[in-house]
C-alpha cells in the first residue's frame, strides 16, 4: 500500500525512507532549500527549509515522511523566518550582486527573489576574510562564502579529495582549504571538481570565464529557482534509477 | 575673450598667501557642489576652487579583485556614465587576454553601445539639463528653468529630447541586457550576438533619430549664434585640447590614437599609442583638492593642462566620418577661424553635432552586415599590463590595470574624463566669478553663472544630474588672508541660505 502525508492540505505519495522535501520535490512541490542537494548528504544548517509538524519546528531536509502526517510549509510566519535566515546570511558575508559573476546563476541571489526580499534588514557587518587567487583555474572569495559546506561534502563524498574544510566556531568559522599552505593552489582541486559546480554561491568559480553567460540567458533568468530545483531532483532520481 | 596669460589657473601674483587656509573638505554640504572663491588684496576673484570629492577610493577598492570582474564593477564608479566605465574597462582587459584586436562583430558592437551611451547622455544633457538654460536665459526664473518649463515653452522640442534619450537607452538594453548595469564587454569581445530582430527593432526609429538629432544641432547653432556676445565670452578662456582621434586624424569617440593640439590649433602631440599615455600625461596633486590636476609632460604643470569631451574633439578632428555631422562640424569651426573654438558655452553646440554623428553611427552599423556576425571572442597571448582609453560623452577616460600571475588586479589608475577637465572647470569658474562677482557679497545671480559655466563641461558629479537651477551649489567667498567673507548655499529645491 503505498503512503503519504499532507503538505499545505495536499496529499503527498512518499516512498519509504524518504524526508519530506524528497517527496514534495518528487511530487513536483517546492519547499525553499539552500544547503540541501540532492547529491549529496543533508547538512542541515542553513533552516531554509523548516517546516511545522504538529506544531513544531522540523529541518524537512532531515525529516524523515511519515504517513498521514499534517506538514504546514506556506505561512506567513514560516515566510518571515525564511527571509530573515536569508537576510543574515546576506548581512554575514559581502555580497555585491551587481558585480558579482555568479549573478543570475547564483542560488543564493535567485532564494531572496522567490522569497520576495528588498533588503537586507539587519545591519550589515562588513566582516573581513581572505580572498584566495592562488589556484590557476579556480577563483576562492570567501566574501560571498555562506558556509554551507556543500564544497565539504562534494569535495569528500563525490570528488574522494576532501579539498575543504571549516573552521572555527559562530559567526568566526571561515571556510578552510586542505593544503600545506592553507592556499587552494597548493591543494589538489581541479576546476572541473563538483565542489566548485556545486558551490551555490559565487565564493567558488572557474577562472576567466565570468560574465561570458549575457543577462536573459543565465540560469535563474531563464527558469524560476523552484523549477529549477524539482527538476534538478527528479533528474538525479532519473539517474539513480538508471544506475540501480 | 581672456589673453593667453591667463592660461594659469592661479592669476595672482603671490599664489602662496591665498593658499594660507586648509578649507576643511568636512564643511561641505553633502551632495552640493563646493566653489571657494579667493580673492586677492583689491577684492579681486584671482582663484577658483571647485572641490570635488567623487571617484576616491576606486583603485584600491579594486586591488585583489580578478581582472575579469573589472569592466563590471567599475560601473559602479559612476551612475552617470557606466558604460563608458564599461568599454574603457573592457578595453584594458583585452590586453591582458592578448586580445587588443577583436573581431569585426564584436568591435563593432560594442562602438553601437558606446554611440547608445553617448545619445542618451547627450540628449540628457542638453535637453533636460542645459537647454532650459539656454533656451530661457542664465537670469531666468528658475521656476521656468527645469524641464517642465521646456515642455511649457517648447512642448515639441522636449518631446523629442526625451525620445532620443530613450533611444539610445535601448540601444544599451538591447545590446547589454538592461539599460542601467547591463553586461555586454567580456575580456576579448562581447558576450551576446546581435540578431536580425535587435536590428529591425532599432532600424525602426533610427531615421527619426537621425532627423531629431539634426535638428537639435540646429537649436543648439541658433542659441548659441543668436547670443554670440554673451556665448562666445562667457567662461571663454584658451586651451589645449586632447582627444583621441582615427589614423587618419578623423573624430572617433571608441578608438584611435592620442592628439594634443594647443591654443592655436598647432600640433602639440599626435597619433600616440594610448597605452603610452603616461608618458605623455602627468597628473598633479594640489592640497585643497581630491581630485588630480592631468596636464601635458612636454609643457609642464603650469600651461599643460587641456581640455576633453565635445569641443575638444570637434577641435581636433580633422573631419567627421559622417556626413551630415561632417557639415555640422564645418559650421561649428567656422566660428574659429582657422583656430580652435575656445567658448565654454561652445561646448552645448559640440555636444549636439556628436549626438548627430552617434545617431548616423548607430544608422550606419545596423545597415553593416558584420554586427550578425557569431565570432564574438578572440584570445592571444597573455598580457600582466592593459590600458584602455576612449571617448566618453564628457571626454576621455583612461583605464590602467596590472594583474599578478593568478589573475588578480594589484594595481589600477584612473583618469576619468571630469577629472581631465578639473583645471579648466576651475578656470570657467574663475573667469565667471571674476565677471559677475559684484563687491564682496554673493548673489544669487552669480551662482546662477556658477552653475551655468560649470554645467557645460557635463561634469559627471552628482551636484551635476539636477536640471538647471537646482544644482546644489555651495559657494564661499574668501579674501587675500583666507578669511571666510561670506557663503551662500543653494539647495535641490532652489532654496538659498547663508
Ligand atoms: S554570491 Fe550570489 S548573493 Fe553573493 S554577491 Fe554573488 S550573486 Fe550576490
Ligand atoms: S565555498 Fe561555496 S559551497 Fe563551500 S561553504 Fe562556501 S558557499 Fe558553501
Ligand atoms: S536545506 Fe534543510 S537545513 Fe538547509
Amino acid at each position: 500500500m503505498s503512503k503519504s502525508f499532507f503538505l499545505d492540505g495536499k496529499e503527498i505519495p512518499f516512498k519509504e525512507g524518504q524526508t519530506v522535501l524528497q517527496a514534495a520535490l518528487a511530487a513536483c512541490h517546492h519547499i525553499p532549500h539552500l544547503c540541501w542537494r540532492p547529491q549529496l548528504e543533508p547538512h542541515s544548517s542553513c533552516r531554509l527549509c523548516t517546516v511545522m509538524i504538529s506544531g513544531r519546528p522540523f529541518s524537512s531536509c532531515t525529516q524523515p515522511a511519515m504517513d498521514g502526517q499534517h506538514v504546514i510549509s506556506d505561512t506567513p510566519e514560516l515566510l518571515a523566518l525564511r527571509r530573515s535566515v536569508v537576510q543574515m546570511i546576506f548581512v554575514e558575508g559581502n555580497h555585491y550582486c551587481p558585480s558579482c559573476e555568479e549573478s543570475g546563476n547564483c542560488r543564493l541571489q535567485a532564494t531572496a527573489y522567490s522569497l520576495g526580499l528588498q533588503d537586507n534588514h539587519f545591519p550589515q557587518q562588513f566582516p573581513k576574510r581572505e580572498r584566495d587567487s592562488s589556484h590557476p583555474d579556480v577563483n576562492l572569495d570567501r566574501d560571498r562564502c555562506i558556509r554551507c559546506e556543500t564544497c565539504v561534502r562534494a569535495s569528500r563524498d563525490l570528488d574522494g579529495k576532501n579539498v575543504f574544510g571549516i573552521h572555527g566556531r559562530g559567526i568566526k568559522s571561515h571556510l578552510a582549504v586542505n593544503s600545506p599552505t592553507g592556499k587552494l593552489g597548493d591543494s589538489d582541486l581541479d576546476a572541473q571538481d563538483q565542489a566548485v559546480a556545486l558551490c551555490p554561491t559565487g565564493c567558488l568559480t572557474v577562472k576567466r570565464v565570468g560574465f561570458s553567460v549575457p543577462i536573459g540567458e543565465r540560469i535563474y533568468d531563464k527558469e524560476p529557482l523552484e523549477q529549477v530545483q524539482i527538476r534538478e531532483f527528479q533528474d538525479f532520481q532519473a539517474q539513480e534509477a538508471h544506475h540501480g | 575673450m581672456t589673453p593667453t596669460a591667463n592660461l594659469s589657473l592661479e592669476t595672482a601674483r603671490n599664489p602662496e598667501s591665498l593658499r594660507r587656509t586648509v578649507i576643511e573638505p568636512i564643511t561641505r554640504v553633502e551632495g552640493h557642489g563646493k566653489v571657494t572663491l579667493l580673492m586677492d588684496e583689491e577684492n579681486r576673484v584671482k582663484q577658483a576652487r571647485l572641490h570635488i570629492v567623487e571617484f576616491r577610493g576606486f583603485e584600491k577598492f579594486i586591488q585583489g579583485r580578478p581582472y575579469w570582474e573589472a569592466p563590471v564593477m567599475v560601473q559602479r564608479l559612476c551612475g552617470i556614465c557606466p558604460v563608458s566605465h564599461h568599454l574603457a574597462a573592457a578595453k584594458a582587459v583585452d590586453m591582458l587576454v592578448g586580445a587588443r584586436r577583436l573581431t569585426p562583430t564584436a568591435e563593432k558592437l560594442r562602438r553601437m553601445l558606446h554611440y547608445g551611451q553617448t545619445l542618451q547622455s547627450h540628449a540628457l544633457h542638453f535637453f533636460h539639463l542645459a537647454s532650459p538654460d539656454l533656451l530661457f536665459g542664465f537670469d531666468a526664473d528658475v521656476a521656468r528653468r527645469n524641464i517642465i518649463g521646456v515642455i511649457g515653452a517648447h512642448p515639441d522640442l522636449a518631446v523629442k529630447g526625451v525620445k532620443l534619450r530613450k533611444y539610445g537607452q535601448e540601444v544599451i538594453r538591447v545590446l547589454a541586457g538592461k539599460r542601467v548595469h547591463g553586461i555586454f564587454a567580456i575580456p576579448g569581445g562581447v558576450n551576446k550576438a546581435f540578431t536580425k530582430a535587435d536590428r529591425d527593432y532599432l532600424a525602426q526609429d533610427i531615421a527619426q533619430v537621425v532627423a531629431w538629432s539634426l535638428e537639435a544641432v540646429d537649436v543648439a547653432r541658433k542659441l548659441y549664434e543668436d547670443n554670440l556676445d554673451l556665448h562666445a565670452s562667457f567662461g571663454a578662456f584658451r586651451s589645449n585640447y586632447l582627444s583621441l582621434t582615427t589614423p587618419e586624424g578623423a573624430f572617433d569617440l571608441y578608438d584611435g590614437g592620442l592628439r594634443a593640439r594647443d591654443d592655436k590649433g598647432a600640433t602639440i602631440f599626435d597619433h600616440v599609442d594610448y597605452t603610452h599615455y603616461l608618458r605623455y600625461i602627468h597628473e598633479e596633486v594640489k592640497s585643497w583638492s581630491y581630485m588630480k590636476f592631468p596636464f601635458i609632460v612636454s609643457l609642464g604643470n603650469d600651461t599643460g593642462w587641456y581640455r576633453v569631451g565635445p569641443l575638444a574633439r570637434i577641435n581636433n578632428a580633422d573631419r567627421m566620418p559622417t556626413p551630415l555631422a561632417e557639415g555640422a562640424r564645418k559650421a561649428f569651426m567656422a566660428h574659429g577661424k582657422g583656430e580652435p573654438v575656445h567658448a565654454t558655452m561652445a561646448y552645448h553646440w559640440a555636444r549636439m553635432i556628436e549626438m548627430l554623428y552617434a545617431a548616423e553611427a548607430i544608422q550606419a552599423l545596423l545597415e553593416d552586415p558584420d554586427v550578425f556576425g557569431t565570432d564574438l571572442l578572440v584570445k592571444g597571448e597573455p598580457a600582466l599590463e592593459g590600458v584602455g582609453v576612449l571617448e566618453a560623452p564628457r571626454g576621455t577616460l583612461f583605464h590602467h590595470y596590472r594583474i599578478d600571475e593568478r589573475d588578480a588586479i594589484v594595481k589600477a589608475n584612473l583618469i576619468v574624463s571630469t577629472t581631465n577637465n578639473n583645471t579648466a572647470m576651475n578656470t570657467a569658474v574663475r573667469e565667471v566669478a571674476a565677471k559677475y562677482l559684484d563687491g564682496k557679497t554673493l548673489t544669487e545671480g552669480l551662482l546662477n553663472h556658477l552653475e551655468v559655466a560649470i554645467r557645460a563641461y557635463d561634469p559627471c558629479l552628482s551636484c551635476a544630474t539636477h536640471a538647471l537651477g537646482r544644482m546644489p551649489l555651495q559657494v564661499e567667498l574668501r579674501d587675500a588672508e583666507g578669511a571666510l567673507v561670506d557663503q551662500l548655499i543653494k539647495d535641490a529645491d532652489g532654496a538659498l541660505r547663508r
